[in-house]
C-alpha cells in the first residue's frame, strides 16, 4: 500500500502499525514525538495498535525547545 | 498623531506598501509586543519590530550577555559581554528607532508574573529556550486570551506556528506536557547554526507585523518546519479538533499555571 509520510508517498507494507513506521522511519526522540494521521493527533499509547491503512497521511512533530 | 517628515522618510518603504500603507503603519506606531527570551530568536524579533517602529516593544530575560551567545544573538555586541540581555537589548533598539519605547524585565517568566506581564500587549513572542516556559506562555496566552507566536531552533533545524484565540490549535494541543528533564537535547547539547535564529526570528516578526496590521494569512493551523540542510520549508496542518485540549479546549482541566522543573539550555531563556 501507499502512505504519504512527511510529505513524501512511500510503498509500505500492508498492516504497518505507527510503532513500527517509527523505527522504520529512524525517528529522534520516538518517545517524545505527536503523530497526527490525515489530521487527526493519535494518542501516544496507542502507537503499537493503531494501523496504518492505504493512502493515510501520516506527520511527525517534534520538540523543538531551542530559542537561545 | 501625524507622522513627521522623518517618519514619512523612515516608513517610506512601508507606506508605500497597499497593505501597511500610512494606516498600517500607524497601527504598529500604536502596537505593543513582548518578546520573552533576548536570545537567538529574540534578538532578531526585536530588531526587526524596533526597525518596524513597533511602537512599544516589551523584552523580558533573566540572564547576561555571555561570550558564547555572540554567534548568534546579533542584537548584543562584545562590549555587553556580562551586561544584562535586557539593557543591551534596549540600547540596539532605541539606536536603531527613537520611535520605539523599550519596556526591559530582567526576570524569568514564571506563574507568578507571566500573566500580568503580558495583559499589556497585543502579541506575544515566544523567543525562549526551554520547554516549562514555552508551556507556561502557551498556558498564559490561553488563559488571558492572547495570540502568540511560538518557535524553537536547534541544529540546523526550526520551527514555528502562531496561536489566535479562536482560531486553532494552542501549543498544548500538538504537544500535551513538557518532555523530561534531558530527554530532547537542547541547543547547549546539540549547537544551533546562529543564522536558524535569523531565519525564524524573521518570520515571528513577520507573523506579528501581519496580525498588528491585520493583512495576510498567519501560520495558525499549520506548524512550519524548515530543514537548512536540505533548505526544504514545510507547512504541516494541524488536527484542527481543539476540543479536548486541557487548556484551550471545551472543558479545561488547566486552569492555574504550572511552573515545570527548569531544564533550560545554557541558562539562557
Ligand atoms: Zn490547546
Amino acid at each position: 500500500m501507499t502512505i504519504t509520510v512527511a510529505g513524501v508517498k512511500k510503498e509500505v507494507k500492508d498492516d504497518l502499525t505507527v510503532a513500527q513506521l517509527i523505527i522504520d522511519e529512524n525517528v529522534e526522540t520516538p518517545m517524545y514525538v505527536t503523530v497526527s494521521i490525515n489530521d487527526e493527533f493519535i494518542a501516544s499509547g496507542t502507537f503499537e495498535t493503531t494501523v496504518l491503512k492505504d493512502g493515510d497521511n501520516v506527520e511527525f512533530l517534534y520538540f523543538m525547545g531551542g530559542g537561545c | 498623531m501625524a507622522f513627521s517628515n522623518e517618519q514619512l522618510e523612515r516608513y517610506s518603504r512601508h507606506i508605500i506598501l497597499k497593505e501597511i500603507g500610512a494606516k498600517g503603519q500607524k497601527k504598529l506606531l500604536n502596537a505593543k509586543v513582548l518578546i520573552i527570551g533576548a536570545g537567538g530568536l529574540g534578538a532578531p524579533v526585536a530588531m526587526y519590530l524596533a526597525a518596524a517602529g513597533v511602537g512599544t516593544i516589551g523584552i523580558a530575560d533573566a540572564d547576561e550577555v555571555d561570550l558564547s551567545n555572540l554567534q548568534r544573538q546579533i542584537i548584543h555586541a562584545t562590549k555587553d559581554v556580562g551586561k544584562p540581555k535586557v539593557l543591551s537589548a534596549k540600547e540596539t533598539m532605541n539606536e536603531m528607532n527613537p520611535d520605539v519605547t523599550v519596556n526591559t524585565y530582567h526576570t524569568f517568566v514564571t506563574s507568578e508574573n507571566i500573566r500580568k506581564l503580558i495583559r499589556d500587549y497585543d502579541f506575544i513572542i515566544d523567543g525562549t529556550d526551554n520547554f516549562p516556559a514555552k508551556f507556561l506562555i502557551n498556558d498564559a496566552c490561553v488563559m488571558e486570551k492572547k495570540p502568540f507566536s511560538h518557535a524553537g531552533i536547534i541544529r540546523f533545524k526550526g520551527q514555528l506556528m502562531t496561536y489566535v484565540p479562536g482560531q486553532g490549535p494552542c501549543y498544548r494541543c500538538v504537544f500535551k506536557n513538557p518532555p523530561p528533564k534531558d530527554a530532547v537535547p537542547t541547543c547547549k547539547q546539540a549547537g544551533v547554526v546562529g543564522a536558524m535564529g535569523g531565519v525564524i526570528g524573521s518570520l515571528q516578526a513577520m507573523e506579528a507585523i501581519k496580525f498588528i496590521v491585520g493583512q495576510g494569512e498567519l501560520l495558525t493551523g499549520n506548524l512550519l518546519t524548515y530543514d537548512a540542510l536540505k533548505m526544504d520549508f514545510r507547512k504541516i496542518k494541524l488536527p484542527h479538533n481543539t476540543d479536548n485540549c486541557p487548556v484551550c479546549g471545551k472543558n479545561p482541566t488547566i486552569t492555574e499555571l504550572i511552573d515545570y522543573e527548569q531544564a533550560e539550555c545554557d541558562g539562557a531563556l
